[in-house]
């Protein structure tokens, strides 16, 4: 019963929440390492574009709300996915066609292209602000839990309760198809191959005739769509606010940097590290061990390695220490 | 506003004559910065007192005021003291309503005020440090301090039989300030406070902190912070089954607390500045006919501020800097005939006659010494969703 109540503790506070802050992580970090891979550089504007898609997939689902259009226990901001991230791409596009193409024509240096994408950054946060407003914005509906704190308690009689909410089961069971599918895309098709021929070695693949503009639509479409799900998902399962999806930046380069920077499993993997380091470390630990420990031994203290506001901290050390000691991350991706 | 346009222009007109002179009285305000939204409304509310007292032409036999607004920009002190120092020796203001944020208000206060002997009345600054600062006299506030709102939180969660609670405050000098002066209350009342969690505002997820606060325990939580941080904790910590009371402070109050946080809101209870009876029935009308914004926060405190200053140059029979700063506890705390707002010309006329006067105004004020005001709270709950008043402290 102790042990079961300590699970049940550890589930509601840190391993759920975890798993559905990595995976968003995940899909974040993968559009960065797909863009670090193909395009070479570090696409700074990738929160505040996060936040843009988002904002107008927020626009088509009002709309549809107020027409009446729902999915019943689903939220609404699934049909509306489609058209945010066509809006995306083609933004992204426009973003390539006028920002980041001369600069990939005149082969300028990494670094130059990184400060480009911190312009687009800047610009494309004034745009969501103009349109969506600074303050936190509402659209989450259907059914809210599949499993709520006081029914689980009612249901096993346990002391703790276990929440499990319909928006975290989407969000890890749509980032674990959004993962296959481009796995399957990557290892599968003809573009995917393409793609991976033109990050492993650009001359040759240009020699072997491979159309370096469409690896850089199909890239840009990859990564719109990884960014408007990423973002999507995050606003159903906590907040949407502009300010907030560009602090997700560093979290998103710590997964992509500690799986190693250009492999997609690597971001995966660095995106679930992130998260359950970021919880498990500013966790307080004095309720799981008081269950585990014998009777009368609960700590008085409350058994926290790092207090809540060094939540960002915890992301930094674990990207410098990665730096020093294993700058090519867990999966060997290529260093900075 | 086209009433008060016109208000101001009479006035002027009038003013015209030989025997009328014009004394400048400062609006110090952060027009800029993080509370610009609120300000321009403040400003109207001072000015609806100035326009009323104009048009009485009671004041000082027959003078009007003049207002002049300037900038602190909430949170930056260099700003703040460069427009109050241009206030008082260019535009030659005796007097200042303001400043809003307690930290460029201490600033201005130190540095300017105190410096050249000008009073100032703040309509907003709730920092609980005013309370023991010894200004001089020359510092009034409207708003009630922060430290009795924490003593009255202490009250009101052990008069619900709750004696160990965890506090999370917003991480600033208010959050800070309010959660200190509850803690204090709290402990020496006999409760246990589990833990002290600052939040940060802005934040996307809040599991973090609610995942401390629940490992801390405690039988209630105690937000003390702004509504956007303050409402999304409650929610997380009701939906984790973290916490299922909750006491809030004023600046967690909102109507739309059953709306944003669901069913949780049947647990909070809170507390927010509130003025009562008729006091708040003459605000409604006095503010309803000059049409400006007068429900908006801290409104009717800034008509306060600027009437407790005019009124205290007409008991001192002149208008000057040292005048007002003897005469403000005088019209504040009576005895003598209530003044409501929109009374003031009789307030005036008592004044002129040599009578005294107890100014009631549109917040019930009631000032105790110089840097701290009674003020009245309303602790109020969520029934079936709708916002009830408890009772008024």
């Amino acid at each position: 019963m102790e042990l079961l109540n300590a699970i049940v503790v550890l589930a509601n506070f840190v391993l759920i929440p975890a798993l559905a802050y990595g995976s968003q992580i995940a899909l974040g970090a993968l559009g960065i390492t797909l863009i670090y891979g193909i395009l070479r550089f570090a696409h700074f504007a990738h929160g505040d574009i996060m936040a843009f898609g988002t904002g107008i997939v927020i626009l088509v689902t009002w709309w549809l709300q107020g027409q009446g259009i729902g999915l019943g226990p689903f939220p609404t901001a699934l049909l509306a996915l489609p058209v945010g991230i066509v809006a995306t791409v083609l933004y992204l596009l426009a973003a390539d066609r006028t920002v980041y193409r001369f600069y990939r024509k005149v082969k300028a240096k990494p670094m130059i292209l990184v400060m480009a994408s911190l312009g687009v950054m800047f610009v494309t946060n004034g745009i969501t602000r103009l349109i969506m407003g600074p303050s936190e914005q509402r659209f989450a509906d259907g059914e809210r839990f599949i499993i709520s704190v006081r029914d689980f308690r009612d249901w096993t009689g346990l002391a703790e309760g276990l929440a499990f909410r319909s928006a975290q089961a989407l969000t890890i069971v749509v980032a674990l198809i959004a993962m296959s599918l481009l796995f399957w895309f990557l290892n599968r098709t003809r573009a995917g191959k393409s793609m991976r021929a033109y990050s492993d070695n650009e001359d040759l693949a240009l020699l072997s005739g491979i159309n370096p503009e469409r690896v850089v639509v199909i890239t840009w479409a990859i990564a719109g769509t990884l960014m408007v799900l990423a973002g999507t998902l995050y606003g159903l399962d906590k907040s949407y606010r502009p300010f907030t999806y560009f602090q997700l930046l560093l979290p998103f380069f710590a997964a992509a940097i500690v799986g190693g920077l250009g492999n997609p499993m690597g971001a995966i993997i660095g995106g679930y590290v992130v998260a359950f380091a970021e919880m498990g470390i500013t966790y307080a630990w004095r309720r799981v061990v008081g269950y585990l420990g014998p009777e009368g031994w609960e700590p008085a203290g409350l058994m926290q390695i790092l207090p809540v506001d060094y939540k960002f901290a915890v992301t930094f050390g674990i990207l410098v220490l990665v730096l020093i000691f294993r700058p090519t991350g867990i999966f060997k991706g290529r260093t900075l | 506003m086209k009433k008060l346009l016109f208000a101001t222009a009479v006035s002027a007109l009038a003013a015209g004559g030989a025997f009328a002179q014009e004394v400048r009285i400062g609006i110090l305000l952060g027009f800029t910065g993080p509370i610009e939204s609120i300000t321009p409304h403040m400003a109207d509310g001072a000015e609806v007192a100035f326009a009323e007292i104009n048009e009485s032409g009671e004041w000082l036999g027959g003078q009007t005021i003049a207002s002049v607004r300037a900038d602190t920009g909430c949170v930056d002190s260099s700003l703040a003291q460069a427009s109050a120092e241009r206030l008082i020796s260019s535009e030659g203001a005796i007097a200042i309503m303001g400043a809003d944020c307690s930290g460029v208000t201490r600033a201005v206060l130190e540095n300017v005020a105190m410096a050249t002997g000008v009073p100032m009345i703040s309509p907003s600054a709730t920092s609980p440090g005013f309370t023991t600062f010894d200004s001089g006299g020359l510092f009034y506030r409207t708003a009630p301090s922060d430290a009795r709102q924490g003593q009255l939180l202490s009250d009101i969660v052990l008069g619900r039989g709750i004696d160990t609670v965890a506090v999370t405050h917003t991480n600033n000098d208010y959050g800070a300030g309010l959660a200190n002066a509850f803690v204090e209350n709290f402990t020496a009342a006999g409760g246990t406070v589990t833990t002290t969690i600052p939040h940060e505002e802005a934040r996307g997820d809040y599991s973090a902190e609610v995942g401390s606060l629940a490992s801390a325990g405690g039988d209630a939580l105690m937000v003390l912070g702004y509504v956007d941080g303050g409402t999304n904790i409650i929610r997380t910590a009701y939906e984790l089954g973290a916490f299922e009371t909750f006491f809030v402070g004023d600046g967690v109050f909102t109507e739309d607390m059953p709306n944003i946080v669901g069913e949780a809101a049947a647990g909070v209870v809170g507390t927010v500045p509130s003025s009562v009876g008729t006091a708040a029935e003459n605000w409604e009308r006095v503010g309803t006919d000059s049409g400006i914004n007068w429900s908006s926060s801290f409104v009717a405190e800034s008509y306060d501020a600027a009437a407790l200053l005019a009124l205290a140059a007409q008991a001192a029979g002149e208008a000057t800097s040292a005048g007002i700063a003897a005469n403000v506890l005088r019209v504040a705390n009576g005895p003598g005939e209530e003044i409501h707002a929109g009374d003031l010309a009789r307030g005036l006329q008592i004044l002129a006659e040599g009578g005294e006067i107890d100014y009631v105004g549109a917040t019930g004020v009631n000032l105790i010494g110089p840097g701290e005001a009674a003020g009245t709270y309303r602790e109020y709950m969520f029934e079936d969703g709708q916002l009830t008043t408890v009772q008024f402290h």
